[in-house]
């Protein structure tokens, strides 16, 4: 058995949470892409911290992790669900704006969505071959545009944080300028008027 | 002690209602009607004279009563005043701390805590009469003899200093979250940190929901000095962001310049955009 597989058997015979963590820990601390699909079936255990390890371990990983974390969402568990939005989101690789788009707008869960809005921002689209890097960030901006609008004020604060990174590309510079300037003027919470001129600063 | 379902309504799965309907039904000869409409001009802030005279009138309703004696109308209609927040609503959410339903009594205390009104002082603190030894868990029933958690919140958030020496004792309460209560309301009346250190050594608590009741408390009184200890209890990120927004409004609050935030509101937002 290789070390990194003793260090899956670990994760699997944890038999409390705090064992759960520490062998969770020491798996992502292993950096090999063979503990991936470990990592990521224990976003499922209902263990916050160690989530929290493996978001860390698989967000180390990069890229490696990508097609794996798409083809594992787990659409029937939110808590879940959050955790692989968070590691595609730090890993910013920009296959993972489809389901980016899809979760900012439409999850029902505030925690996935505001994941999701972060994330948005952050992507490498220089990553993208120049004909589908327009696209792509023209999707993201109106995403975030639309749900900068949402009744949820985390929602909107999340929106605005994406807003802001989106916003590092000079030509989506204009109509994010002009959507801050509306919610500094119209949006009836303090915090995220704050958060906007947070980004102004 | 929250009432069971009192909030479990949503947008979705209740008939669409406009608010010239939502009005017309608080007068429904229909009871489900008048307590679903109460309920929806709160949730929606249907600020408008007519609907605060009519939920007024509500506050006094007889028709709609529980095997047990207590008034659903009343309750939705006490809890839609306080997210109102006009203040010809004071009067009579006044006389509900004296209702027989206990829930009556602990919306009026919610929603007088919203107002914010100095003048309902009096009355809640009538609500401590006895102190620690009267408030005790009423037989067969979920709750204490009175809302001491809505009545120690509503007399911290409205300012009564006078109530402190009645308060204090409530930190020693067994039940946690009426200590949670007392220790909230002993900060924003006497700013003294020892109190926002009690509800931050809440947060290492093992009962998780007591650690949310906690996070909600320390956001509701911007105690900033519990930042890191926010951001590091074991609770959901939607509880901690919406404890850091109040630490955030809280600060905004102390911070005069329009134009830029200052230190501790950067803090306490690059806090938060981890926890997106």
């Amino acid at each position: 058995m290789t070390d990194t597989q003793q260090l899956i058997r670990a994760v699997a015979e944890a038999d409390s949470p705090a064992r759960m963590i520490a062998a969770v820990q020491k798996l992502a601390d292993a950096k090999d892409e063979a503990a991936i699909p470990t990592l990521i079936a224990v976003f499922g255990y209902n263990n916050p911290a160690a989530a929290v390890a493996a978001v860390t371990g698989l967000t180390q990983l990069g890229e490696a992790s990508v097609p794996q974390l798409l083809a594992q969402i787990d659409d029937y568990n939110y808590g879940a669900r959050a955790y692989s939005i968070r590691a595609l989101a730090a890993i910013a690789d920009p296959r993972a704006l489809d389901i980016l788009l899809a979760s900012a707008a439409t999850d029902f869960a505030p925690s996935v969505r505001r994941a999701a809005a972060k994330g948005l921002g952050n992507l490498r689209f220089a990553k993208l071959p120049v004909s589908e890097r327009q696209t792509a960030q023209a999707k993201a901006l109106e995403t975030l545009l639309f749900i900068s609008q949402d009744a949820d004020w985390s929602i909107r604060y999340a929106a605005v944080v994406g807003l802001e990174a989106l916003a590092k590309n000079p030509d989506l510079q204009q109509p994010i300028q002009a959507r801050f300037a509306e919610i500094l003027a119209f949006d009836p919470e303090n915090a995220i008027r704050a958060r906007v001129q947070l980004a102004h600063q | 002690m929250i009432e069971p379902m009192a909030e479990e309504y949503s947008a979705e799965n209740a008939p669409p209602l406009t608010k010239e309907q939502a009005i017309a039904n608080l007068s429904s000869p229909d009871l489900s009607l008048r307590y679903y409409a109460a309920w929806w001009l709160g949730k929606f802030r249907v600020c408008e004279p007519i609907v605060v005279d009519a939920l007024v009138a509500a506050l006094e309703d007889e028709a709609d009563r529980t095997e047990m004696g207590g008034y659903p109308l009343r309750r939705n209609a006490a809890r839609a005043l306080g997210k109102l927040g006009d203040h010809r609503a004071l009067p009579g959410l006044i006389k509900c701390l004296e209702c027989s339903d206990f829930y009556v009594r602990e919306a009026a205390a919610q929603s007088l805590e919203m107002l914010e009104d100095i003048a309902a002082a009096p009355a809640l603190i009538r609500l401590l009469d006895g102190g620690v030894a009267a408030a005790i868990q009423v037989p067969g029933r979920p709750h204490l003899t009175q809302p001491y958690e809505a009545v120690l919140e509503a007399l911290g958030a409205i300012g009564a200093t006078e109530a402190v020496p009645l308060i204090e004792p409530f930190l020693e309460h067994p039940v946690p979250r009426v200590q949670c209560a007392a220790a909230r309301a002993m900060y924003q009346l006497t700013r003294d940190f020892s109190y926002g250190e009690y509800l931050v050594k809440m947060l290492d608590n093992s009962n998780l929901q007591l650690r949310r009741v906690a996070l909600g408390d320390l956001g509701a009184i911007g105690y900033l000095p519990a930042l890191d200890a926010i951001a590091n209890a074991k609770v959901e990120n939607s509880f901690k962001l919406i404890a850091l927004k109040g630490l955030l409004e809280h600060q905004l609050q102390q911070e005069s310049d329009a134009c830029s935030v200052g230190a501790d509101a950067i803090r306490v937002m690059n806090l938060m955009d981890s926890l997106l």
